[in-house]
């Protein structure tokens, strides 16, 4: 601690420079957290995918649709608990680029499926006996005001109500909490029976199926055993993992992670040379007083420690305001708009972030530093 | 040199050869040089003649290529870099031509830096720097940067940087080189009242003859070799 303001003091030596190095690192790291709040966002849950959780869909796409009727076949198969089915209904409120998934489902069966959306008991119940009844998260209710007992019109794109109409009306019931952080609080959904009774097509037919297993070690057996069941019929299935599914989802729009990280490491590549030059010069330029200090009893290592505190100074400072500053802009909302519910930056990212910081710091400063822990004080002293 | 007198500083047949890619350098050769304990020696001699070479060397702050250096019965050519370290902060204090002072540090905290190396609290450091600087003449210019300390002013904290840990040797390397005759006195001045009031031992190398004079004995170094009067 007691060297603290010899490394303060040395920074402050060439200030500007001081500054920008700072600022360039602070961009970086303010780039890393805000890529990873969208990589995240991206990667719809994927990380709190149910581990005990299959998706099956229709072996051809997701858009095709299966029967209604495959649920009690699906709970019969051996190694299954439970099924629940979802339909995708694309609806439009208020206009288009107000983005959120709309879907209907049995109440009951969904969110005993997915125990992660927390309703009050009031609230299912309300579900449960209001058959226009819908419920949403609490982050699109945030985003767009909605209270309990609001009535929330929804334009449809693809399924229009018997008579052609296309406006459906839903009372808002409960609005749900997630169980984790990164747990979807987007979704809007509404009672299937009030859905299918009311549209002008494909009574019976739902988007696809969740289901929870026994045993997520066989998973892959239970995936197979379910395909079996539908082979050779008009509609076969495609059954996997959720974490699979979503991952799937998320790669329609691309390998994101990857574009992320790949950003990302090719602005720390440059960061880390500018920084790795900064202290080369700050080193160079004080050769006589690192000298000066060995003259006066600092040893080899204090010299290499202070010199890599130093660095440890330049890229702590840069990070940290970085990471602070990515926190904040993340804070203030998604920039689609709503398109991206999980919107944070994840925690392991933050670890990360300080773990990058310490390995620029190490990386930038270890040559400068061994050079001064080398310097001969009689050579040094002469130049 | 009485026979009362203890001797602090003991080199005996010191060689010293720098190289130069393929060249060899020979600084100092079969060197002998006994110092007393308080006295205030001057080293003199042209560019070259290795008086610097001599001083890092009873410094510790480089070590013979042949020979013995021992100060205060210590053989510190045998130390370890990291002991012969920890020895200069305890017996060594320096003072340099051009200062050497932290640029980016106030006087006070230029006087504390030999302090670190020590267990000291930050309020005695503190208070051991003011004293220093108090010795030398400073202590109204506590927080004044070296930029804004004329030269005499800066070689005087450059002093209180010696002396801060009381050290065994002060060891001066042209301390009045860079100064005017007026600043230069002052310094001599007080390097004169430390070796006479405090008994510090100062090795001083000078090419000044009347810095010399302010020493108790002066020495001539020529071609790596020690005399007792100049080189015709």
């Amino acid at each position: 601690m007691k060297y603290l303001y010899l490394v303060w003091s040395n920074l402050k030596r060439k200030k500007m420079r001081s500054i920008l190095t700072i600022l360039s690192i602070m961009v970086a790291f303010m780039l890393f957290g805000y890529l990873g709040a969208i990589r995240q966002g991206f990667s719809q849950g994927i990380d709190v995918a149910g581990v005990d959780r299959l998706i099956v869909r229709h072996k051809v796409s997701i858009i095709q649709l299966l029967p209604e009727a495959y649920e009690s076949r699906i709970e019969q198969i051996d190694g299954v608990i439970d099924a629940s089915h979802q339909t995708w209904f694309g609806g439009i409120y208020q206009k288009p680029s107000n983005f959120f998934a709309q879907m209907p489902v049995k109440p009951r069966e969904y969110l005993d499926m997915f125990p992660e959306f927390l309703l009050s008991e009031e609230e299912r119940q309300a579900w449960f006996n209001t058959r226009s009844g819908a419920v949403a998260g609490r982050g699109i209710a945030d985003r767009f005001d909605w209270k309990v007992g609001d009535r929330i019109p929804i334009n449809a794109t693809i399924w229009t109500r018997k008579g052609g109409e296309r406006t459906w009306e839903f009372d808002l019931v409960g609005i749900y909490d997630g169980a984790e952080k990164g747990t979807d609080t987007s979704q809007f959904l509404f009672r299937y029976d009030f859905f299918d009774e009311s549209r002008q097509f494909a009574q019976g037919q739902v988007g696809w199926y969740s289901v929870r297993i026994s045993d997520p070690d066989r998973s892959a057996e239970t995936a197979a055993l379910i395909d079996a069941e539908f082979a050779n019929s008009p509609y076969e299935t495609k059954a996997e993992p959720e974490g699979a599914f979503l991952q799937g989802f998320a790669n329609q729009i691309g390998d994101i992670g990857f574009i992320m990280m790949s950003i990302v490491a090719a602005v720390f590549f440059t960061i880390l040379l500018v920084a790795g030059n900064t202290m080369a010069y700050a080193v160079r330029e004080r050769t006589n007083e690192l000298a000066v200090l060995k003259a006066i009893g600092f040893t080899d290592q204090a010299v290499l420690g202070l010199v890599l505190g130093e660095s440890l100074a330049l890229t702590g400072l840069g990070g940290a305001i970085g990471l602070f500053l990515a926190w904040m802009l993340v804070s203030t909302g998604d920039p689609t708009g709503g398109s991206l519910p999980m919107f944070f930056i994840p925690v392991k990212d933050l670890v990360t972030g300080v773990v990058l910081i310490g390995l620029m710091a190490l990386v930038a400063g270890i040559l400068p530093a061994l050079q001064a822990q080398r310097l001969r004080i009689a050579d040094a002293l002469r130049r | 040199m009485t026979q009362n007198e203890r001797i602090l500083v003991s080199i005996r047949n010191v060689d010293k050869v720098f190289k130069r890619g393929s060249e060899e350098i020979h600084v100092l050769g079969g060197l002998d040089l006994e110092i007393p304990e308080g006295e205030f020696l001057a080293l003199m001699g042209p560019s070259g003649s290795g008086k610097s070479t001599l001083l890092n060397l009873v410094g510790g702050l480089d070590r013979p290529s042949q020979g013995m250096v021992e100060v205060g019965g210590e053989r510190i050519d045998e130390l370890s870099d990291r002991r012969l370290a920890s020895w200069r902060a305890r017996h060594v204090g320096l003072v340099f031509q051009f200062y050497n002072l932290m640029p980016v540090l106030t006087a006070q905290k230029n006087v504390e830096l030999p302090l670190l190396l020590t267990h000291l609290s930050r309020s005695e450091r503190k208070k051991r720097a003011t004293i220093a600087l108090d010795i030398v003449g400073l202590s109204h210019r506590n927080d004044h940067y070296p930029s804004t300390l004329s030269g005499g002013e800066q070689q005087r904290v450059g002093i209180a940087r010696a002396i801060v840990t009381d050290p065994t040797i002060l060891l001066c390397d042209e301390p009045t080189g860079d100064l005017d005759r007026k600043s230069g006195d002052e310094v001599l001045d007080l390097l004169q009242a430390l070796n006479r009031e405090q008994g510090k031992t100062i090795v001083m190398v000078t090419h000044d003859i009347h810095a010399a004079a302010r020493a108790s004995r002066t020495l001539y170094l020529n071609k790596g070799r020690l005399s007792m009067e100049p080189e015709e």
